[in-house]
């Protein structure tokens, strides 16, 4: 019989698509002349989805032949996918207006982007989960692509793309295999069918091994991490920033529909897999990163600690470790936005300050800003009292609660290593003398809101009990 | 009305945001030096309250503050104080408004910025001390590098980098291991609280691995040889206020934790590890003593001298199971723990005198070598009287502080066992070889050239700031009471957890 299906499920994702095809509209008819006016809508789309999904929180369901989901988690990811979205637009307009990359391709493809995103988020089945994924990879890509005059940013998109094909097609190989055994592509219907233990196990944990391949892929988990330094050193930087922060919020809701939703029986498979993706990630991200002098580079490496860190909570399978692993992805894309948002307030027409060097002497020429990237560099070393020592705390707990005392143990002695070099960024803007003048081009806009999103990792790190309780709902 | 006051959590966010005030203020730097005096000198008085209101009767926590903190963790704002950190409270705001005074002229280069450093750290320091949370206390001992990293990486000497970098690892190495046990201790115990970890079914199993994880965080705050390497680096390349702090207060968290954490929680791993932490100890007496007696750097000798007086803290806590094993009664370990924490206090003020003393030398000087002084005496008489006072206190000399808390270790010691007492009560001998011999060369003889020729005697700021210290010293040195009577009932509290064996 057929039933209509709950558009209002799908609101943000179908007010997006009309939003992004204006877009692309008014981009066609104005050409480069009205970047402002492509810049405001792009905003303002952002905007009235976060809106949207505020407006219709709470109540939730499946929808579409049950490809659809909405549920608090997808309500939550999704107004920080749109939020953090918002700030990426905001600290790059500067940046890409400079180095005229400020084209209307690139808040189109930024909100194609975004929509794949939270389709991902919303995914149920195994089919939208990939429609989602393309759809955001695709528009990375290109974005990366943008900058054609430039050798490396053009390598880097190459990379990206090869690789990302292949971590697709592994993803689309595991997922074929899910459908083999349990005759489904549904989350639900694979849970019930793995549940009721139809399939045969060993075809099971064939299929999470490909799985996990793509998921490892997107995060840039060792040892699947290789693209992640280069295209975060070759694109420029407004990309890097838009790649490093919500993209891993739509990492982590696609690993958690497939593994924590629909594969939760087949824990003790992937647990370990997980295990050894979260190790290596901490001590190769961790180890690596100490010889990194460009500031980019090293963020990558530190992105791939932190995305072991983030493994953590998930791979211990309790309702309470996933809501420690929200909790660390919330507060993770935070951090890169500041780290990221940094690099790009200091950066200018001509110069990028990319390399560790280039903040010598900071506190002396910018002190309030030194003091934010202080803030930033502890947190994300996990110095209390900062928001990046709770996101840690939380995993660390999940995994000993079920006792895997051994990674937690790797986890903190690598965070030792880890220390060094964001003390590195600290001595260089404290203890050095200044070598080059740091002039501030960015507007006022972006100044207070760089200010207030480190603030608020400071903010977070003071009172986290909330977050971490929304987080506890979530998945409670 | 002052009975309803939280005064903990006053004492705790009254410095932090003083400090905050004191960043905001900038430049003007005629008003926040006063700020920042006013604010060190109300925590004093405040935390006097602590010692007036206190009841020495009882072992139970004392201006205990609950609030729910991380409700999802049941983690709670939950603050109190024993015999234990009460006094360990008042020495640190004390020192702290020594530490601004001797800023004073001194610190030239963002002034606003260093005395907010320090304001803070008073405030993370009292939170640690008075910390009945786990998480609370770790956040709090965690927090405490920052400002002590940023003040000797920007105030410090010439190779300040390596120094503060040093500091910074060493002492979070040490924390994430802690951070594991606690976790660990939550996972049995299903609370956060410190007072319930106490009371957790323990196997001899995990209490080793908590005692080695609780061992490794504490050994390097206090420190103990083999890993106080950081300690002697961090201190000649600090100013004088961070030397002053880190001595007088960070190392006595060390010990405190051994105290709130390893003793209490870990009792028969402590019992079964006993020899091994007091052989660290006696080590750290004798040859860290040795050590002190080669060096040429004055800092640097009251460095392994700390080393060397905190041994006493160690060696006093982890006797108290030999002296259970020979004797019936329990006097003896009373008078090690009490001895041991004594001497935490009295080491407090003792070297935070010495190193406010070499920073009066070298604000004139700019040199710490020893062999660069001589005969200072005759031009600086004034400060030679205090520094000689202090050398003597240092070196335990009977009517001071310093020779309260380390003869009543050695007085315990000889209930645990001979050699014990006998191996401690050399540094007697050493601590008098190198604290003497430093004096003579430096004091004492004849003006040894131009720029001590040239010396001028301490000021009102600098007699008043050594007066005080000297006052203290001289006044547990004759009349320790009452500092034994706040602390008697903990002890004795903490005797029976320790002689009550978990398993």
């Amino acid at each position: 019989m057929f039933q209509v299906p709950n558009m209002l499920f799908a609101l943000p994702e179908m007010l997006m698509l009309g939003m992004a095809c204006v877009i692309l509209l008014v981009v066609a008819f104005t050409g480069s002349r009205r970047t402002e006016w492509v810049y405001g809508l792009s905003q303002l789309t952002l905007l009235a989805t976060a809106v949207v999904v505020v407006w219709f929180i709470g109540d939730g369901g499946l929808a579409f032949a049950d490809t659809y989901i909405k549920d608090s988690l997808s309500d939550l990811l999704k107004l920080f996918i749109c939020v953090v979205n918002m700030l990426v637009l905001l600290y790059s307009q500067a940046y890409l207006k400079a180095r005229q990359l400020l084209q209307g391709e690139f808040f189109v493809l930024a909100i194609f982007s975004t929509l794949g995103m939270l389709i991902m988020v919303s995914a149920n089945h195994m089919l939208t989960l990939y429609l989602g994924l393309e759809l955001m990879s695709l528009c990375l890509y290109a974005m990366v692509a943008m900058h054609r005059d430039s050798g490396v940013a053009t390598e880097a998109a190459m990379k990206y793309f090869i690789l990302g094909s292949i971590a697709s097609g592994m993803l689309l190989y595991g997922m074929s295999i899910i459908y083999g055994v349990t005759g489904s592509l549904s989350m639900n219907e694979i849970a019930l069918a793995v549940a009721a233990g139809s399939g045969d196990e060993t075809i099971l944990s064939f299929g999470i091994v490909f799985l996990i391949i793509g998921v490892g892929f997107k995060f840039g988990a060792v040892p699947f991490h290789m693209w992640l330094p280069d295209v975060y050193h070759g694109a420029p930087t407004a990309m890097t920033l838009f790649i490093a922060a919500a993209p891993k919020i739509a990492a982590f809701a696609m690993i958690i529909r497939l593994l924590a939703e629909g594969l939760i029986d087949l824990q003790h498979h992937w647990q370990d897999m997980l295990v050894m993706l979260a190790v290596l990630s901490m001590i190769v991200g961790n180890v690596v990163a100490i010889a990194q002098s460009n500031l980019k580079r090293m963020l990558a490496y530190s992105t791939i600690s932190h995305v072991g860190f983030l493994l953590m909570g998930v791979l211990s399978g309790t309702q309470e470790g996933f809501a420690a692993a929200l909790f660390y992805t919330l507060i993770y894309a935070l951090m890169t936005l500041g780290a990221f948002g940094m690099i790009l307030l200091l950066s200018r027409q001509g110069f990028e300050a990319e390399n560790i060097d280039d903040f010598k002497g900071l506190s002396e020429r910018q002190p309030w800003f030194a003091l934010m990237m202080l803030i930033l560099m502890f947190s994300m070393a996990g110095i209390p009292p900062l928001a990046g020592f709770y996101a840690k705390l939380t995993v660390i707990k999940a995994v000993i609660d079920v006792d895997l005392l051994l990674v937690a143990l790797v986890a903190v002695v690598t965070s030792v290593i880890g220390a060094f070099y964001y003390l590195r960024v600290i001595k260089v803007m404290y203890f050095d003398k200044p070598v080059v003048d740091h002039k501030l081009e960015a507007g006022s806009v972006m100044q207070i809101m760089l200010s207030a999103n480190a603030l608020m990792v400071l903010g977070l790190g003071i009172v986290p009990g909330i977050l971490m309780k929304i987080c506890s709902i979530v998945f409670a | 009305m002052f009975a309803e006051l939280p005064l903990l959590s006053v004492l705790i966010w009254l410095p932090i945001l003083g400090g905050i005030v004191t960043i905001l203020l900038g430049d003007q730097r005629k008003v926040l030096k006063p700020f920042a005096l006013g604010i060190a000198a109300v925590t004093m008085l405040l935390s006097f309250g602590l010692y007036t209101g206190f009841d020495s009767t009882t072992h139970q926590m004392q201006f205990v503050e609950k609030l729910p903190w991380i409700e999802t963790f049941s983690i709670f704002y939950h603050l109190g104080v024993d015999g234990f950190s009460m006094p360990l409270i008042i020495l640190t705001t004390i020192s702290t408004l020594l530490v601004v005074v001797a800023a004073w002229e001194v610190i030239q280069d963002r002034p606003g910025q260093y005395l907010a450093a320090f304001l803070i750290m008073e405030g993370l320091m009292i939170a640690v001390f008075s910390a009945l949370d786990a998480v609370l206390f770790y956040v709090f001992f965690e927090a405490m590098l920052i400002p002590l990293f940023l003040v000797i990486g920007i105030w410090g000497g010439p190779n300040r980098v390596y120094a503060t970098l040093k500091f910074f690892l060493y002492t979070f190495f040490g924390s994430v291991f802690l951070l594991v046990a606690l976790l660990y201790l939550r996972h049995v115990s299903d609370s956060f609280a410190i007072l319930d970890f106490h009371n957790a079914a323990l196997s001899l199993d995990e209490q080793f691995w908590l005692l080695l994880a609780f061992l490794i965080a504490f050994a390097v705050k206090v420190p103990m040889w083999p890993v106080h390497t950081w300690l002697p680096d961090a201190h000649v390349e600090a100013p004088t206020g961070g030397s002053v702090i880190l001595a007088a207060i960070t190392l006595k968290i060390g010990g405190y934790g051994f105290l709130r954490f390893a003793l209490p929680i870990a009792p028969d791993a402590s019992l079964a590890l006993d020899w091994f932490i007091i052989t660290l100890s006696l080590i750290a007496v004798v040859y860290i003593g040795f050590v002190a007696l080669a060096q040429t750097d004055l800092k640097k000798l009251i460095a392994y001298s700390s080393i060397a007086h905190m041994g006493f803290v160690t060696l006093g806590l982890f006797i108290v199971f030999d002296i259970f094993a020979n004797a019936a009664t329990g006097s003896g370990a009373v008078l090690a723990v009490e001895g041991a924490m004594v001497q935490m206090i009295s080491h407090g003020f003792i070297s935070a005198a010495m190193f406010l003393a070499v920073g009066v030398l070298y604000d004139r000087m700019h040199t710490r070598e020893i062999s660069a002084y001589g005969g200072v005496v005759n031009t600086m008489p004034k400060f030679a009287a205090f520094a000689v006072f202090f050398a003597m206190a240092n070196a335990g000399l009977p009517g001071t502080s310093g020779f309260v808390g380390e003869f009543m270790v050695i007085l315990a010691a000889f209930q645990a066992n001979f050699w014990f007492a006998f191996l401690a009560a050399t540094t007697l001998i050493l601590g008098a070889a190198y604290t003497l011999w430093m004096v003579k060369r430096v004091f004492f003889g004849d003006v040894a050239n131009q720029e001590v020729q040239a010396l001028c005697d301490i000021n009102r700021r600098e007699f008043w700031m050594l007066a005080s210290l000297a006052v203290i010293v001289l006044l547990i040195g004759v009349w320790p009471d009452p500092l034994l009577d706040v602390m008697h009932a903990s002890v004795e509290h903490l005797l029976t957890q320790v002689s009550q064996s978990k398993l």
